[in-house]
Formats: C-alpha cells, sequence, structure tokens
C-alpha cells in the first residue's frame, strides 16, 4: 500500500486554499435543490466506497455534499499534496448528511477521502481543480505587520546598544555594584529581540554563549562571561577587553537587525521561538546561573513574543478571532504572574521563588505557549 | 538565549528521525498497514503485522452504558494521571472535557487524537497528534475519567453537585502519603494492549489540556495485577504471588450491580441538583503501594505463603488446592493452628471477614526505577472500583492497615478517590450532565 502521508518529508509548497467555514448541517436538506445546487459535488459514503458525483471543479467556492449510507460513522477529507488536509468533516454519523465548503484559488491535483470508522488512509481518489480565483488577499495587512515588526526591532536594538553601553562603562570603571544592576537591563533588549539576533549565526555565541556552550577552541566571552565575573570571581584582568569586544559585537548586531526582512511566517515563528526559550532556559533558572536574574530575560522574552503577535493581530483577526482572544487572555495572565515577582521595579532573583511558584508559571507559561503554537499555520496562509 | 547546542541538537534529531521513518516505511511497505494508519483499506494488506488481528489489538467500544475500562478485560498496561484545574473559568473546563471526549473516542478506535493529526496541518502547523501511536493497533484502549472531590469545591459551582460518597478517605494507620502522589480534581486511567498507545492518549489529552488543567501526578503500570474476566488467567504480582483471584469478575452481573455500579437510589437528592449524575458510574480508588521487595524476597517461602495466605505456585487456599477453592478458614494445619493464619492477607481482605463488602480491583505493577539507596521502587499500583467507597474500601483497608501481616512489606505512599461517571450515549460528552 502506498503510504503518501509520508511524502511530507519533503516540504510542500504552500497552495492558496483557505477553507471556509465547515458548514455542517444535518441531514435535512436530502439532496439539496437550493441555490447552490448547480456546483454542489454529492459524494456518497458507505463503508466500501467513496462515489463523487464529479471529480473535477472550477476555481472558487466548491461545495461538497457528503451523505453517510454505510454503518460507521465516517469522515470526508480533502487533501493537497502530501495529505495536508485543506478541509475535512469528521462525525458522519450513518444516515445522515453534511456538508464542506471550500475556496480552492488555484488549479491543481487535490486527494478526496472518505474514511469509514475513522482510521486510516480512507477510500481516496483524485480530485482536479482548473483555473483561478481571486483570493481575498491580506497582503497590505502582512505587509504593514513586517513594518510595524521591523520597527519593533530597530527600536529595541537601539535599546539594547545605549544599556550595553552603560553595562560595559560600569564593569571599565570597576563599579561592581553598578555593573550587577545594569546587567539584566542591558540583556532585556536582547532577550526581546533574540530570534533576530540569533540568525547572525557568529555574533550569538560571542554575545550570549554560555560557558558550557563555548564551541571548542572558541574562547568564553560575552555578557555571561561577565556575569560570572561580577557574581563569582570578580572582575579579572580582562574583563575590560571583554566588555569592550562585548559593545564591539552588540554594535554590530545592532545594526545588522535593522536589515533583517522577516516574513509573516518568520515573525509568527519567532514569537513562538521566544517562549521556548524561557521554557528551556529561562523557567528553569538555567540561564542566569550566577546572577540568578532569570526572570529579567523571562520578561524580555514574554515581551519580545507579545509584540511580534501584536504585529499580526490584523491577520489574526481576520483568520481566527478566537485564537486571538484566547491569545490575549494568556498573554494577560502570564505577565500579570510574572509581575507579581517585582519588588521595587526590580524583579526578584530566581533562587527566591518557591518550587510551587516556577510550577505555576510553567502552567501559564504551557498554556499561553499552546495557543502561540497555533499561529504559524494561520498566517502561513498568505 | 543561549542554548544553541541543545536548539541544534534537537532540530538535528528531529530531521534524523523523520528520514529514518520515512525511509522505514518505504522499506517496509505495508508494514504500518496493519495499525492505526489502515483500518479500512488495510483489508487487501499482507503486512507483517494484517495478519495478527489478534483480540489484543481490537478496539474497545468507547460508548455504552457504563465507562469502559473497568470491566473490561484488564489490558496489559496503564498510563494514569492526575490532574488539577489550573483555569478559573467553567466554560473553558466544560469545553477541554468536550475536547478530550472527541479526543478519546477517536484514540480509543484507533484514529489520530484529531483528524489529520499526523501531517494533515501541514508544513507550518504543528500536528494536532502527536504522532507516536500512528501505525499501532488501537491495542484496546480504553480511557476513564474520573472527577475528584476537590473538583466540587467554589471554583466552578458543582459544590451543590458533589455525590455525598465522593469524600477524601480517612487516614489510615501506617499511611506514608506524599501530598505530590495523591489527590487531584480529575483523573484519566489509560489502559491498553501496548504501553506506547496508553501513553500516547495521556499525552495528547494532556496537550489538549494545557492552561486549563495540569498533570498533578502520573503513574505507568506495566502488569497487570488482576483478572477482571473469567477469561483471563490471574496474573502475578510483584511478590511473585497470583493476586486477584476472588475479584470480581465481568461475567458476574448480580455482584457487579450490587458492588461496582452506582445504582440510581443511591445519592439522597436528584440527578438534577445533587449527586444522582453518579447512577451507572462508579467510584475509583487509587493507592500506590511500595513494596519493599527486597526485604520479601529474602523472606522464606513459608513466610511468604503464611503471610499472603495462599500457595505461591499454584494460588490455592494455604491447605487446600485449586486456585480457585473457596478459602476454608475454619481448616487447621498438623499443628493446630489455622492452615490460612489470622493475620494473613487473603483471610482479612475476604469478604467473608468484612460482612461482605467485595470490591472490583484493576491494579498494575510498577517500577518507577530506584530510591537512591540501591533498591528498586516498585509496588503495587492500587486501584479499585466500588459503589461506595465509604462501605466498602474504607473497613476493608481499616481491617488491613490494623492487622495485615503484609504491612511488614508495604507503606502506601500515594492516596485519591475519584467519581468516574456513567459511560456516554451518543452524542453525549464527559462533563455535560455536571455542566449543563
Amino acid at each position: 500500500m502506498p503510504r503518501p502521508a509520508l511524502r511530507l518529508a519533503t516540504v510542500v509548497a504552500p497552495v492558496a486554499v483557505v477553507a471556509l467555514a465547515l458548514t455542517a448541517c444535518s441531514g435535512s436538506t436530502g439532496g439539496g435543490s437550493g441555490s447552490t445546487a448547480a456546483g454542489t459535488i454529492t459524494v456518497n459514503a458507505t463503508d466500501t466506497a467513496c462515489e463523487l458525483s464529479t471529480t473535477t471543479a472550477r476555481a472558487g467556492t466548491v461545495t461538497f455534499e457528503i451523505t453517510n449510507a454505510g454503518t460507521k460513522v465516517n469522515e470526508f477529507y480533502l487533501y493537497a499534496e502530501g495529505d495536508r488536509i485543506v478541509s475535512e468533516v469528521e462525525n458522519i454519523a450513518p444516515g445522515l448528511s453534511r456538508q464542506l465548503k471550500v475556496e480552492i484559488t488555484e488549479p491543481g491535483t487535490f486527494t478526496t477521502a472518505c474514511k469509514p470508522g475513522m482510521v486510516g488512509d480512507g477510500i481516496r481518489g483524485s480530485f482536479t481543480v482548473t483555473g483561478r480565483a481571486t483570493a481575498g488577499s491580506a497582503d497590505a495587512k502582512v505587509r504593514k505587520a513586517i513594518a510595524d515588526y521591523r520597527a519593533f526591532v530597530a527600536s529595541e536594538a537601539d535599546e539594547l546598544e545605549t544599556q550595553t553601553a552603560a553595562f560595559v562603562a560600569a564593569v571599565k570603571a570597576g563599579d561592581v555594584a553598578k555593573a550587577k544592576a545594569l546587567y539584566p537591563v542591558a540583556r532585556h533588549p536582547w532577550e526581546s529581540i533574540e530570534p533576530v539576533a540569533e540568525s547572525f549565526g557568529g555574533l550569538d555565541p560571542k554575545i550570549d554563549g554560555r560557558e558550557d556552550v563555548t564551541a571548542e577552541g572558541m574562547a568564553f566571552t560575552g555578557y555571561h562571561r561577565l556575569e560570572k565575573d561580577l557574581w563569582t570571581g570578580g572582575l579579572q584582568k580582562d574583563s575590560g577587553a571583554v566588555a569592550d569586544q562585548l559593545l564591539a559585537d552588540v554594535r554590530q548586531i545592532v545594526a545588522k537587525s535593522k536589515t533583517v526582512e522577516p516574513t509573516a511566517l518568520s515573525i509568527a515563528n519567532g514569537a513562538k521561538a521566544l517562549l521556548d526559550e524561557v521554557a528551556t532556559g529561562k523557567v528553569t533558572g538555567e540561564e542566569e546561573r550566577y546572577s540568578h536574574t532569570d526572570l529579567w530575560d523571562f520578561d524580555g522574552n514574554l515581551e519580545g513574543s507579545r509584540q511580534a503577535l501584536a504585529t499580526l493581530r490584523p491577520v489574526i483577526t481576520e483568520r481566527d478571532p478566537a485564537l486571538l482572544k484566547a491569545l490575549d487572555e494568556k498573554f494577560t495572565a502570564l505577565s500579570t504572574m510574572l509581575g507579581s515577582h517585582r519588588e521595587n521595579g526590580a524583579f526578584v532573583s530566581y533562587t527566591a521563588l518557591s518550587d510551587a511558584q516556577v510550577k505555576d508559571l510553567t502552567v501559564a507559561l504551557d498554556a499561553l505557549s499552546e495557543q502561540v503554537a497555533k499561529v504559524p499555520g494561520v498566517v502561513e496562509a498568505s | 538565549m543561549t542554548s544553541p547546542s541543545r536548539r541544534h541538537v534537537l532540530g538535528a534529531t528531529g530531521v534524523a528521525a523523520a528520514g529514518a521513518v520515512a525511509g522505514a516505511v518505504a522499506g517496509a511497505g505495508a508494514g504500518w498497514a496493519a495499525g492505526r494508519s489502515s483500518g479500512t483499506d488495510a483489508s487487501g494488506g499482507s503486512g507483517p503485522d494484517a495478519s495478527v488481528g489478534s483480540a489484543l489489538d481490537a478496539p474497545v467500544p468507547f460508548r455504552g452504558a457504563h465507562q469502559a475500562g473497568i470491566v473490561t478485560p484488564a489490558q496489559d498496561r496503564l498510563h494514569f494521571v492526575a490532574l488539577d484545574v489550573v483555569t478559573k473559568d467553567r466554560d473553558e473546563l466544560a469545553r477541554m472535557l468536550q475536547e478530550w471526549t472527541r479526543a478519546a473516542e477517536r484514540m480509543t478506535a484507533g484514529a489520530e487524537a484529531a483528524p489529520g493529526g499526523l501531517v494533515g496541518g501541514g508544513p507550518y502547523q504543528a500536528p494536532a497528534d502527536t504522532g507516536e501511536a500512528y501505525g499501532l493497533a488501537a491495542s484496546g484502549l480504553t480511557i476513564t475519567i474520573g472527577y475528584g472531590p476537590s473538583l466540587f469545591d467554589d471554583r466552578f459551582g458543582l459544590a451543590g453537585r458533589k455525590p455525598d460518597a465522593l469524600r477524601d478517605l480517612p487516614p489510615f494507620r501506617g499511611d506514608a502519603l506524599d501530598p505530590r502522589r495523591s489527590g487531584g480534581d480529575l483523573c484519566i486511567q489509560a489502559c491498553a494492549n501496548d504501553p506506547q498507545v496508553a501513553v500516547h492518549a495521556v499525552r495528547n489529552l494532556v496537550r489538549l489540556g494545557f492552561g486549563v488543567v495540569s498533570v498533578r501526578w502520573s503513574q505507568l503500570g506495566f502488569g497487570r495485577t488482576s483478572s477482571t474476566s473469567t477469561s483471563q488467567a490471574t496474573p502475578r504480582n510483584m511478590f511473585g504471588f497470583k493476586d486477584g483471584t476472588a475479584n470480581i469478575k465481568a461475567e458476574e452481573a448480580d455482584a457487579l450491580a450490587e458492588h461496582v455500579w452506582v445504582a440510581p437510589g443511591d445519592e439522597p437528592r436528584g440527578a438534577s441538583t445533587g449527586g444522582g449524575w453518579m447512577a451507572g458510574g462508579s467510584y475509583l480508588v487509587a493507592r500506590r503501594i511500595r513494596m519493599h521487595i527486597e526485604v520479601w524476597d529474602r523472606s522464606t517461602l513459608q513466610d511468604q505463603q503464611d503471610t499472603i495466605g495462599r500457595d505461591k505456585k499454584d494460588g490455592a487456599p494455604l491447605g487446600q488446592s485449586g486456585e480457585f477453592a473457596e478459602p476454608d478458614f475454619a481448616r487447621t494445619g498438623p499443628d493446630g493452628a489455622p492452615a490460612i493464619p489470622l493475620a494473613s492477607h487473603v483471610r482479612l481482605a475476604h469478604p467473608t471477614n468484612l460482612g461482605g463488602v467485595r470490591i472490583l480491583r484493576r491494579g498494575y505493577n510498577f517500577t518507577d526505577g530506584t530510591d537512591g539507596v540501591g533498591h528498586l521502587d516498585a509496588g503495587l499500583f492500587f486501584i479499585a472500583f466500588v459503589r461506595d467507597v465509604h462501605k466498602q474500601f474504607v473497613p476493608m483497608q481499616q481491617a488491613l492497615a490494623a492487622k495485615d501481616a503484609l504491612n511488614e512489606y508495604v507503606e502506601h505512599t500515594g492516596s485519591a478517590v475519584f467519581a468516574c461517571p456513567p459511560g456516554l450515549r451518543d452524542g453525549e460528552h464527559w462533563g455535560q450532565d455536571l455542566f449543563a
């Protein structure tokens, strides 16, 4: 048996297909000779067959009316290449009919499938779409989102440079107390645009590498080297040189950051990546092992993620308003909880958190991350 | 940042794994056809697994008068999870229970947790199903839900719907309960004949629940310790003894009605105002019983048999023959003492010594690594289903906690009680009755 399900190993180019509202009407239309009847394709589904009244359609809104004439619960799928679901209806009980409307804007070959009993690849057939239709385009909204995100990155990059310069000056002046106070402040904008900074491969480890992940033959430099000096061994002979190099590297990355050309998808993926950073490095207290200023980084990552998604709001609103509501709720819940660990404007040390507080933060982070993980799929259709 | 190394390693591993899977499938051809991916179109397939089609692979119906996973012949593997509700939003909780129902029904049929869950979302979405059970058979998966006493506090307006019988257990003598292994607002008992199928079920439900529920504790069980059908042989527990010989079996309709299923009149208040919604349901008692197996293993055969009250090899009551012989507690041995010692487990737990009380046991052996000082952290994850916890399990456990010779070798480290509602009819979903 062919296993087309796995063909996805080769990435498919996004097909311009939008699944319209999937209307489920329970059987009362009985054959249907309403106004849309001309375009309606009937699907007679049994336990062993999946018969379509026609297997070709013109681009535009294609309506399927699926009748389950079998004895098992059935499902109907329309797949693009690689078994990517264009749209589907599930839970069609025996004897019932349900309707599926799909908007297809470009020509192509699709696959239809009925799945009696819900399992398996289903009873498949080829389905051809010809011609073209105009998509309800969100291009302008996406362009605006990209411009907004670039502006956010530029502003954070400037802040990064300013704050890092002040931190470096304190280190070089030997003012340990001041340098300690400025350290998390300087890192905050860094954390908010981390996915952008990380895209410039070589600079990131020099600026933000931790001692244990420094590549072989590479010196331990950057923020975390100075963190170690400030909080454990005291400033070293070469601390000033490390600080100078840090500022030079940061300036380079600031300049580069202003040249990035994000896409809606990379903004969305970046928003998710920032929360992944929190999950694997910040909420665990691994990132700032000497200073324990992890909650500052946490806040920076969270803010960066929130701002990235804020630029995409118009796109998300149009395509999935329920997701937008969930995102707002979960962002608010997590930032409120994180904010409760602030005293006099400064975040408490990670070591001051109880196990229960760490768990609460993790639970709220999981809740948010599950929603943010849905955004790339929502903006991808653009 | 900084976890370039971790991120890169993860990314690389993911790619390699995907490649390996694709390769294996391409090579094996119909190898996957027997399972989750096959269903309808595998009828003509001839993959290595297609011919197996054993009863262990078959699906268990999700809907019915009672929930599956109670009198269902006990499967070999368990993944049990207790969860706390973390949202304050009643609607969000109700919605999650509805989503759980859909995913659970699909998974028990051997399908992905969501339609096209493996790859159907396309390259830019996180897959809706985690994928590790794709290609595996339904494996007798049952997913049983239960509600803990704490769910009925003032958070969700359910206080008035709390069954009178749903109360926390009293403390028992010798309890060494860890709060991190006890209690919970909800539970999911996933049983299957393939451990990966059971873990997949819990993992996907937990994922659907992020933001609404959070895992409080979890227990894997690797071997059933009870038979719940006369068609099953009696398995052995970690002490090496046959366990659950006298269990209530699926075939005993009268005993189930008397001891396992909550009857319509059991709750004093009505179905729509009080706990009457539990009619047709059952109460689940979970006890994590750590066994000091190293000490046990050094005790003599006679000590072991006297402690249990049964013959180690064939399970017969001491002094008698045949596993299913009714224990004769009056019988004396050559020394004039009772053949089944007074402090033996079988004697103390037997209905005749408990005013006729019986329970349906459905426990699993577990080994959770080591205790850090060179011993296995092993034991019995005891699960019982009863009509009334406080009239059945509590008196039984009080008797055992006071006198059981087995107490020398066991320690109860976790405890919980849940109300498992009746089964779902077509079109119904979990929580529908409670949140109506």
